[in-house]
């Protein structure tokens, strides 16, 4: 188990291989469709600081806001990243982003942003949304709420031992990729 | 119980409690795996997480999917009183955490924040002669319902035609299309024949069926099976990281078709196979 915590260096990502797990520690910021499409149509400064050598997570949490106003993480897994497939690369590249967190891993155009810009692709357990939200030790902020609707938003989160295994890493391999063409093998043998 | 508090209570169960079934077919699913490989990382990971939810009755899965209502109903009662029940329940079970907000209109893309909206939560009303009520509800997440599929045969591409062997072609297909994107391992519910509705209205049905549960006809029975065992050889594995499970079972069933029309409906259910029965019966509420 590779323990990593943001900031996270150029040189840290790219000594990461797929395969390797890894428990990832510190602010990171959940983004989906909504929230892709804002930072590539009209690029938003609000979150480029905290994105800086962050990490994006897909997620659209179940959260909760107690009498204080204070937000918290109930259930919050990962969500399908393929959806970001078309945004993904120029994000990573405009807002130096030094990995993303998602579920079934993404295509040759993000593959293609990853090792250019010095990023991987994390893989969390599609489903555990309880066991992630225990990770979440504190919502910091929460940007577009009101717009895009509480899965959508940018929740801005501290995360502790959040545990993941790098599926697609920053010299062009892809587990996704291996596993799709294996099975694609073995299926012409079986029809 | 108040018909509200009871269906709140029904939702609650299907977010956070995973049937007993699934469960165990998860958990034989972890032994299967090689130790050290990330399939046996997956599984692990998956089971602290049902044992987790169940605990601190909080949802399996922040996707608490789209909130499908099936209503077997006896004779006399009235529809509204169920959808005016469901809609509260739905709303305060929202407010409660046992649902995200899921139900967002298409046009405006605004998200309705309650889980209420155009047909949601979705009822299928059946009226029956027994005199008691039966309230099956799923959720159902939307990367798996995302990697769904409706093949018309034949299929060239497949060579598939209009048999079972062609059935089972696109089936196997389906399921190399999906590859762990529906969160694997998936069950799979599979309707052939009716038109372009009922097809897939018979695939989802099948996930009220238990894991084990065989189609009565021995025919499909037979497909059923082999196609378990078959689709596990594709090593797609939990979460597409390679693996022994892929789909913890296949249900399938059958209805009638049109001579020129052949379909083929197939419905993804992720691991986090959410769904609870409840039945009402002399004033009594019973959750299976």
């Amino acid at each position: 188990m590779i323990k990593l915590t943001v900031p996270i260096s150029e040189e840290e990502i790219r000594n990461l291989k797929v395969g390797d797990e890894v428990s990832l520690s510190g602010v990171i910021v959940t983004a989906r469709d909504e929230a892709h499409k804002l930072m590539v149509e009209e690029k938003p400064d609000f979150i480029r600081e905290i994105l800086k050598e962050s990490v994006i997570y897909h997620c659209g949490p179940v959260v909760k806001q107690d009498e204080n106003g204070e937000w918290s993480f109930v259930s919050a897994g990962p969500t399908t990243s393929a959806r970001e497939e078309p945004y993904q690369a120029d994000v990573v590249c405009e807002y130096n982003v030094r990995g993303v967190i998602g579920k079934g891993g993404m295509g040759p155009k993000t593959a293609d942003g990853l090792e250019k810009c010095g990023a991987v692709y994390f893989h969390a357990v599609g489903g555990a949304g309880t066991l992630i939200a225990n990770s979440v030790t504190k919502v910091k902020t929460v940007f577009k709420l009101e717009e895009f609707g509480s899965p959508e938003a940018f929740w801005v989160i501290e995360v502790k031992d959040f545990p993941l295994v790098v599926t697609m890493d920053s010299h062009g391999k892809s587990i996704h990729k291996e596993v799709k063409e294996r099975s694609q093998k073995i299926m012409e043998e079986l029809l | 119980m108040e018909l509200k508090e009871s269906i709140l209570e029904l939702i609650r169960r299907a977010a956070t409690d995973l049937p007993e079934d699934v469960a165990e077919s998860l958990s034989r699913a972890y032994d299967r795996e090689d130790d050290g490989t990330p399939a046996k990382g997956v599984f692990k990971t998956i089971l602290e997480n049902v044992k987790m939810a169940r605990g601190q009755s909080t949802p399996i899965c922040q996707d608490t999917g789209s909130v499908l209502f099936f209503i077997d109903f006896p004779v006399g009662d009235v529809e509204q009183t169920y959808r005016d029940a469901i809609r509260e329940a739905a709303i305060e079970a929202t407010k409660k955490q046992y649902l995200r907000p899921n139900a967002v209109d298409p046009v405006t893309s605004k998200n309705s924040g309650d889980n209420t909206g155009e047909n949601a939560p979705f009822i299928h009303f059946h009226q029956w002669d027994k005199d008691e009520v039966r309230i099956r509800l799923m959720l159902k997440g939307g990367g798996s319902e995302n990697v769904g599929a409706q093949y018309k045969l034949p299929f060239p591409a497949l060579k598939a035609g209009r048999d079972l062997a062609g059935v089972r072609k696109v089936i196997i297909d389906a399921v190399v299309n999906a590859q762990g994107l529906g969160c694997a391992p998936g069950t799979l519910g599979v309707g052939i024949g009716g038109d372009r509705i009922t097809s897939y209205a018979l695939s989802k049905e099948q996930f009220f069926r238990k894991i084990g549960e065989r189609n009565s006809d021995p025919k499909i029975a037979e497909l059923e099976e082999e196609l378990y065992s078959t689709i596990n050889k594709l090593q797609i594995g939990p979460m597409g990281f390679g693996g022994k499970t892929t789909v913890l079972d296949v249900f399938i069933s059958a209805q009638a078709r049109h001579p020129a029309t052949f379909f083929v409906a197939i419905s993804y259910m992720c691991w986090a196979f959410r769904r609870k029965i409840m039945t009402i019966k002399n004033g009594e509420v019973s959750y299976d």
